[in-house]
């Protein structure tokens, strides 16, 4: 066994694993931090299979900004996830059979499904000397600028949709609102009045 | 024993089927099922980068790219109406999201 195929087994066992664990765990923090642990597999199966940006693309999206996403909300949501937790082994009968047979279904098509050997390769050719990521970078940026470009309109319209669900005003407080500043004029804003000396106004 | 195509497939054909049983399992916990979905999205990655490799072209990586968009997206909204319900209810059991029904 080489040292790729032990790195494989390593990796993916634990990906696995750990996957399980994310939906099987009692406190949702150990979830997140489960799903983590999922994360940082793949991105070293990515490694494996000569995808380098992505691995990197992996711990940075993923876990940077989703897994700590899911760690902020599952933080500050104060909720009862035991009362939450109540319907697992009701549906556990249920969903071992549907796992189970979707599980069989998967791997009798992929393990019956034969390549054609000469259009499958080995792993990791690197037959020029470009990088992976200047290659993927070459595509992208031309073939596929549209498809890019369209992807960071979702990136905004979520940007945009998240801040409008969860931005709300509250009342009574007092805001700054900067149009109504700028449109005081010194005939609003000052009142000049004649006071009679010892009366006051 | 050299690991081809198929360990990948089979790999994330194994994630895929632990992401459906999270969604199936964890019915009332919302935030489990979002888990679930990105675990899901995550085989769909497996299989794309996979395919990339063995079949020698890149095309695959570049989906798996806009994959990753999609997710990240589809996260933040739906934690931000995860949030939204649970100012508005003060629960985040999915049997009480029946506000919309008539």
């Amino acid at each position: 066994m080489t040292v790729a195929a032990a790195f494989f087994y390593l990796f993916s066992t634990v990906m696995i694993a750990s996957a399980f664990m994310v939906i099987a765990a009692r406190n949702p923090v150990h979830s997140v931090l489960f799903l983590i642990l999922a994360f940082f597999n793949a991105a070293g199966l990515f490694l494996l299979l000569g995808a380098e940006f992505l691995a990197m693309l992996i711990v940075v999206v993923y876990v940077g900004a989703v897994a700590v996403l899911f760690l902020f909300v599952v933080m500050m949501l104060d909720v009862d996830f035991a009362e939450l937790k109540q319907g697992f082994l009701q549906y556990l009968p249920i969903g071992a059979l549907i796992g189970a047979i979707v599980l069989i279904e998967l791997v009798l098509v992929v393990g019956s499904w034969s390549f054609a050997a000469d259009k499958v390769a080995a792993v990791s050719p690197a037959a020029s000397n470009v990088t992976n990521t200047a290659a993927l970078g070459r595509i992208l940026y031309t073939d596929y600028i549209y498809l890019f470009q369209a992807s960071g309109l979702v990136l905004l319209t979520a940007m945009i949709g998240a801040i409008v669900l969860t931005l709300h005003h509250r009342p009574n407080v007092k805001r700054q609102d900067l149009a109504k500043q700028a449109a005081r004029t010194p005939e609003e804003a000052i009142e000049i009045r004649k006071v009679p000396s010892r009366q006051g106004v | 024993m050299v690991i081809g195509l198929t360990q990948y497939l089979v790999v994330a054909a194994v994630l895929f089927t632990i992401g459906v049983l999270g969604i199936i399992l964890n019915r009332k916990n919302i935030i489990i099922i979002l888990m679930s979905v990105e675990l899901i999205l995550l085989s769909v990655n497996i299989n794309l980068v996979a395919f990339s490799t063995f079949l020698q072209d890149l095309t695959g990586q570049v989906f798996a790219l806009f994959i990753l968009t999609v997710a990240a997206a589809e996260a933040a909204i739906g934690l931000a109406i995860l949030v939204t319900y649970y100012r508005n209810r003060g629960s985040i059991a999915v049997e009480d999201v029946n506000m919309m029904k008539g």
